[in-house]
């Protein structure tokens, strides 16, 4: 543009077709975490879900199930606080918080650092709980293999068909607080069917961190996948 | 609200591309987002002309072109494109359909000024 008037002599214009993903650079840093998980043999799982619908519990109970027989790791993602890595650290396991700030989401950059800061040399399995909200995480991939969506029994039924974009990546679908059942209306046939409607291949279990209904299927599948990734 | 995170890396990559063509201006920037991309087009539009703000797309306007959920019907095996996330296959009524193609989140196109050549 001329500096003087602001005409376009002395210009061109020019049309320039990009098409290129605006998540171009955060799925090349997936896959980059990808290769280095890969490299140490580690199985990624990726735990998403609303706040409070049981993550960092079940990841308590879990990594005190395995623990004799897999070395786990977990990096927490949260806003604010070291709360849920508090907990997960008086568990005896390796555990790195990214606190997000105002960023509702990790994404692959943020999983890429803590991975550089984390002891990956001894894990066979490493946990990333990301931020507690059922819209924005499922947009980024961090470049685990496995995603995983916690939906509570006291959330309501309703969340797949409302919140489709946090399951059209899901691997699996934890219906958690399975305990609470009977004092809710939820019913599991219906998020089930509008969750795979999304994602048909989703896997489901049933699991209550309290009375510990479906955590033995649930770590039948964690074994599995760690199983099929050592080939 | 990831609005804001999807337009910064927005900018970097309209900045690389001005740069690339020795832009001093970009004077319109077409996405096109299908409605499983997970963000909110006028949040789209409200970051961007935050973030424009002294950069090489100060003055250019956003276009968000909505692109269609593809469904695959596996009763039917149609495929046809709907504008609503609507699980559900147009042609024979089936709710056994797969999404595809839905999440698109594109930077198609850039206008921009760019210099002349040498004469
Ligand atoms: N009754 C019951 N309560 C549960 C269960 N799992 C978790 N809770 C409770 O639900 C609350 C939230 O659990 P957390 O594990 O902190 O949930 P979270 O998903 O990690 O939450 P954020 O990290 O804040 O998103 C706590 O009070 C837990 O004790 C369950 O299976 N049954
Ligand atoms: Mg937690
Ligand atoms: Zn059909």
């Amino acid at each position: 543009m001329c500096q003087d008037c602001g005409c376009s002599a002395g210009s061109g214009r020019k049309i320039v077709e990009v098409q290129e993903s605006v998540l171009a650079s955060n799925t090349s840093k997936a896959r980059a975490n990808r290769e280095i998980l890969k490299q140490h043999g580690i199985l990624g799982m990726n735990l998403m879900s609303s706040p409070g619908s049981g993550k960092t519990l079940l990841l308590e109970k879990t990594i005190a199930r395995l623990r004799d027989r897999l070395s786990v790791g977990v990096i927490e993602g949260d806003l604010e606080t070291e709360r849920d890595a508090e907990r997960i650290r008086s568990t005896g396991v390796p555990v790195y918080q990214i606190v997000t700030g105002q960023t509702c989401h990790l994404d692959a950059f943020m999983l890429h650092d803590a991975l550089h800061r984390f002891p990956l040399d001894t894990l066979d399995l490493l946990f990333v709980e990301n931020v507690g909200n059922l819209v924005c995480p499922a947009t980024y991939e961090l470049g685990t293999h496995l995603n995983v969506v916690l939906l509570s029994t006291t959330e309501g039924d309703d969340k797949p068909a409302k919140y489709p974009v946090a399951f059209k990546n899901a691997d699996l679908m934890i219906l958690s607080k399975m305990d609470l059942l009977p004092q809710t209306d939820f019913d599991a046939a219906r998020a089930i069917r509008d969750a795979r409607i999304i994602r048909p291949s989703l896997e489901v279990i049933r699991l209550s961190a309290r009375s510990d209904e479906g955590l033995s299927e649930w770590l039948d599948y964690i074994d599995g996948a760690v199983q099929r990734l050592r080939g | 609200m990831h609005e804001f995170s999807i337009v910064q890396s927005l900018m970097n990559t309209i900045e690389e591309h001005a740069a690339r063509q020795d832009a001093q201006t970009v004077t319109r920037v077409v996405l096109r987002v299908g409605p499983l991309a997970g963000v909110v087009p006028h949040l789209l539009k409200t970051a961007f002309d935050t973030f424009k703000d002294r950069t090489v797309a100060e003055i250019a306007e956003l276009v968000i072109e909505m692109s269609p959920l593809e469904l695959n019907c596996r009763d039917c095996l149609q495929t046809s494109a709907t504008d609503t996330v609507r699980f559900k296959c147009p042609e024979c009524g089936s709710l056994n359909v797969e999404a595809c193609e839905g999440d698109a989140l594109m930077l198609e196109r850039l206008e921009m000024e760019v210099p002349d050549g040498p004469a």
